[in-house]
């Protein structure tokens, strides 16, 4: 009986859990998706850091793949 | 690769996209444990099943504390080594620290409900944790109101290490005043009071959610390097035009 008194105060723990770290992961996932599109753009536009163009990173060449 | 290589934001954007995926199984294969472990805990002999609210909370409280702890060693970076990764760590623990801060917040009021017949009292446990999430919004709003980066590290960095004082009030406030929040029960002198069954599945999930804000900030973090480089380049563009 006690248990299911205190049933909505469990559940709605849990799931306020999963929409604060619901909302965190996709707050990273979407900023992530938008500053590798902003990246790609201007490369297209051929703006590029000089450091760059004369030495590609390994992580920016693997930036431009998945962009 | 030595720590000090980390220092170079493009060596460690490529130590991020192979470690985020490493990262991200291990921390949901935590979560996996944890929470069959919780689920499968027996109910605490006075709190009965409520106690299971104790798996997010007290993980979400100690994350919550440790964010500020990471933002504080970051803003001494800013501040005396000036070291180039320090104030994209700072900055980017903020958010996170403030959701862990929330959800323990959110569900200590969940929990309080049930245990003590109210949802908030203004006791020096409680206050202190909404001082810490009003911090962090604080610190949150400083870098969104500066808008050169390296001007906004230095406030936002002397404002966290202003605002560490809490850490140890938070962390003492059950011993220091009379409060309706119970005292310490697992780090403390003379052992844990609590039960093993129950201890178990609580160190899992904080386990679980350690690792979750590691790969969140690591990812967030990487997030950050890439704004600053899409500023550098709009900023070179824009010059190039005029």
């Amino acid at each position: 009986m006690e248990a299911i008194n205190h049933l909505p105060f469990i559940i709605g723990s849990y799931a306020a859990a999963c929409v604060i770290i619901g909302a965190l992961i996709a707050w990273v996932a979407i900023d992530f998706r938008a500053q590798r599109r902003a990246l790609a753009d201007l490369e297209m536009r051929g703006v590029a850091r000089r450091s760059a163009t004369e030495h590609p990173p390994r992580a920016m060449a693997e930036a431009k793949e998945k962009a | 690769m030595s720590l000090i290589d980390l220092a170079n934001p493009s060596r460690f954007l490529g130590f991020a996209n192979r470690v985020l995926p490493w990262l991200g199984g291990v921390t949901v294969l935590a979560f996996a444990i944890g929470l069959n472990q919780a689920m499968g805990a027996p109910d605490d002999y006075q709190q009965g099943a409520t106690v299971k609210i104790m798996f997010l909370h007290v993980p979400a409280a100690w994350l919550g504390m440790m964010g500020w702890g990471v933002m504080s060693i970051a803003a001494l970076g800013t501040l005396v080594w000036r070291h180039p990764l320090a104030d994209v760590a700072a900055k980017t623990a903020a958010p996170i620290g403030a959701a862990f801060a929330l959800l323990c917040l959110v569900t200590g009021s969940l929990w309080g409900r049930p245990e003590w017949g109210t949802y908030w009292v203004w006791d020096a446990r409680l206050t202190s944790e909404l001082v810490l999430f009003l911090l962090y919004l604080g610190v949150i709003a400083l870098w969104r109101t500066v808008e050169d980066p390296s001007r906004a590290a230095r406030a936002a960095a002397i404002l966290t290490l202003v605002g560490a004082v809490d850490l140890p009030i938070i962390k003492f406030s059950v011993d220091w005043w009379n409060t309706l929040h119970q005292g310490s029960s697992v780090f403390r002198f003379g052992g844990s009071t609590i039960y093993p069954t129950i201890l178990l599945p609580l160190l899992i999930m904080a386990v679980a959610f350690t690792l979750l804000f590691v790969t969140l900030h690591i990812a967030a973090m990487r997030n950050e390097i890439l704004r600053r480089r899409v500023r550098t380049l709009r900023l070179m563009q824009a010059q190039a035009a005029s």
